[in-house]
């Protein structure tokens, strides 16, 4: 900082997360709107605080353990290497706080909290995509401690091993997933799955036959309204996956670009482009198969940009709308077959739009960009399908759907998973909506009172 | 006397590392920390599952819920 090029460079950095942080903040307002709008007005402060409690829940176990676990698991640990020193990283370094040093650590002291925070606010998003779809049958209690193992410990293990620039996925597998096709939606969706399967659907939601009935959203506009912020967010999540500055000239020379998080270049620009044309093929085909149900519409276009997320660093922009459009209908007769078969209630097709979509756009990616660079690192292995579809596998099952199975589990042997039936018919603001009646109710009496006593008859 | 480990902004910013106060007690703050992470999750599960119960004592029979299901919601019986 020692020079007004440098010092423009790292305030530079450290003012671009920090905006990326504010964009992605709408990500978490639109998925309480939704959340909200889609359960019904029994459940509603529920469902509102369920989201709202895994803001500050995975923030402290992000500051104490996450942030570490992103910079000291690269090489498995144990896989290809034993665990990475971070000492900018663990929740007792110096550098997790205000620090005015000047490469103590590397410069990671001036910018540690605004990438911090980015990182964070994808911690957010896994453990909240979980909270859709588990809404009105779900123990708080429980809910919290998965979304602090999703948001904090689960997808930051898959974001060392598969969305860090050494991390042994892109090293060995050649795995490329630029804006976290995988890394954030697979995982959450495949997560989301694994809590499902011992939660269990709600009352209502299936016929003794077996068959699935609607149980639509309360809020129509609160949903779709939520919906658009979560795009209006997804902004700030993509130009966040971004280092906005670097040297990427190899050899002689020197050329800056904005780069993927592997370091690898890239440009706004191009990202723009395919994050808005993903969009719209996703939009598109949403509308088409879904006969315009605003629901599945705005949610396809949700689905369309995290299909095409994986490589949408390097496609053409119409190659993004392609990907996105045939994806959509994809996803969406698997969730009615699966919901179907095998009786799951995703209350608001997370599985489907994260998790389906993610793992569909990861093994695209990898037979789109067969024989790219996975990285500026020449010994690396280039992407190719079978490294990316093994990728997908490790993001949906291995760290997604297996962890939320057993958690969910044994959170359910300790019957701290699903509250009791009485309990989901009356609703969840039970005590909430008794205490306001009483409370109603005592005010018309004191007016009726008041009357009385200072009007005649 | 300062809390911190410097007493103005004179001489070398860069040497001043850490601006907060009582730069040393890191790992106190980390285990406060934890302890009080842990302590709430324990604090909210008792507090949800008392409520629960009671909510189940005072309205988890047939007839309230039935009530409730007919008048649709918020309405208590």
């Amino acid at each position: 900082m020692d020079n007004e090029l440098t010092a423009l460079g790292i305030l530079f950095t450290e003012y671009y997360y920090w905006s990326t942080v504010v964009f992605m903040f709408l990500i978490h307002v639109g998925f309480c709107m939704y959340e909200v709008g889609a359960s019904r007005h029994k459940n509603h402060m529920h469902t509102l605080m369920k989201n709202t409690m895994l803001i500050p829940l995975v923030t402290v176990t992000f500051f104490l353990f996450g942030w570490w676990i992103y910079f000291a698991f690269p090489n498995g640990p144990w896989i290809i290497g034993d665990l990475v020193e971070a000492p900018h990283a663990v929740a007792t370094s110096e550098a997790m706080g205000m620090h005015m040093g000047a490469g103590a650590f590397n410069g990671w002291e001036r910018i540690n909290g605004v990438f911090w925070a980015a990182f964070l606010l994808f911690s957010w998003t896994a453990a909240s995509i979980v909270s859709g779809s588990v809404i009105e049958r779900i123990k708080s209690s429980g809910f919290w401690i998965l979304a602090v193992l999703i948001g904090s410990v689960f997808w930051v293990i898959d974001a060392s091993w598969g969305w860090h620039a050494d991390g042994w996925m892109v090293q060995v597998l050649g795995y490329h997933d630029a804006y976290a096709s995988g890394v954030i939606h697979a995982i959450a969706g495949g997560f989301a799955l694994g809590v499902l399967i011992p939660l269990g659907a709600r009352i209502g939601k299936f016929s003794a036959d077996g068959t699935p009935r609607n149980i639509n959203p309360r809020n129509p506009w609160l949903v779709t309204i939520g919906l658009f912020m979560i795009y209006t967010g997804f902004w700030g999540f993509y130009v966040a996956c971004n280092i906005p500055m670097w040297d990427i000239q190899a050899g002689d020379g020197v050329f800056f670009s904005a780069t993927n998080i592997y370091l690898a270049p890239t440009t706004l620009s191009g990202i723009t482009f395919n994050f808005l044309m993903s969009l719209s093929g996703g939009l598109m085909a949403g509308y088409i198969v879904s006969r315009g149900d605003p629901f599945w519409t705005y949610s396809s276009g949700l689905a369309g940009i995290i299909a095409a997320s994986a490589g949408n660093d390097l496609y053409h922009p119409i190659q993004a709308m392609f990907i996105a459009a045939i994806t959509v209908p994809i996803i969406y007769k698997m969730h009615y077959w699966v919901e179907r078969k095998f009786k799951i209630d995703d209350a608001v097709g997370a599985v489907a739009v994260h998790g389906y979509a993610g793992f569909i756009g990861v093994v695209v990616a990898g037979f789109m960009l067969w024989g790219y660079p996975s990285s500026p690192n020449p010994d690396y292995a280039t992407i190719n399908p079978l490294g990316n579809f093994i990728g997908a596998l490790i993001m949906f099952g291995l760290l997604g759907f297996l962890p939320g199975f057993i958690f969910a589990s044994l959170l359910k042997k300790f019957d701290m998973l699903r509250v009791a039936p009485e309990v989901e018919i009356m609703g969840l603001d039970m005590s909430l909506h008794a205490a306001d009646i009483r409370d109603e109710q005592a005010i018309i009496d004191a007016e009726r009172e008041y009357l009385n006593s200072n009007y005649r008859s | 006397m300062s809390t911190g480990n410097f007493e103005d902004w004179t001489g070398n910013i860069s040497e001043i590392g850490a601006v907060y106060p009582f730069v040393g007690s890191e790992t106190f703050l980390v285990i406060a920390g934890v302890v009080f992470w842990l302590w709430w999750h324990f604090k909210q599960s008792k507090m949800e599952e008392e409520q629960l119960k009671e909510e189940l004592e005072k309205w988890g029979n047939k007839e309230a819920m039935l009530k409730i299901i007919d008048k649709e919601d918020p309405e208590f019986p």
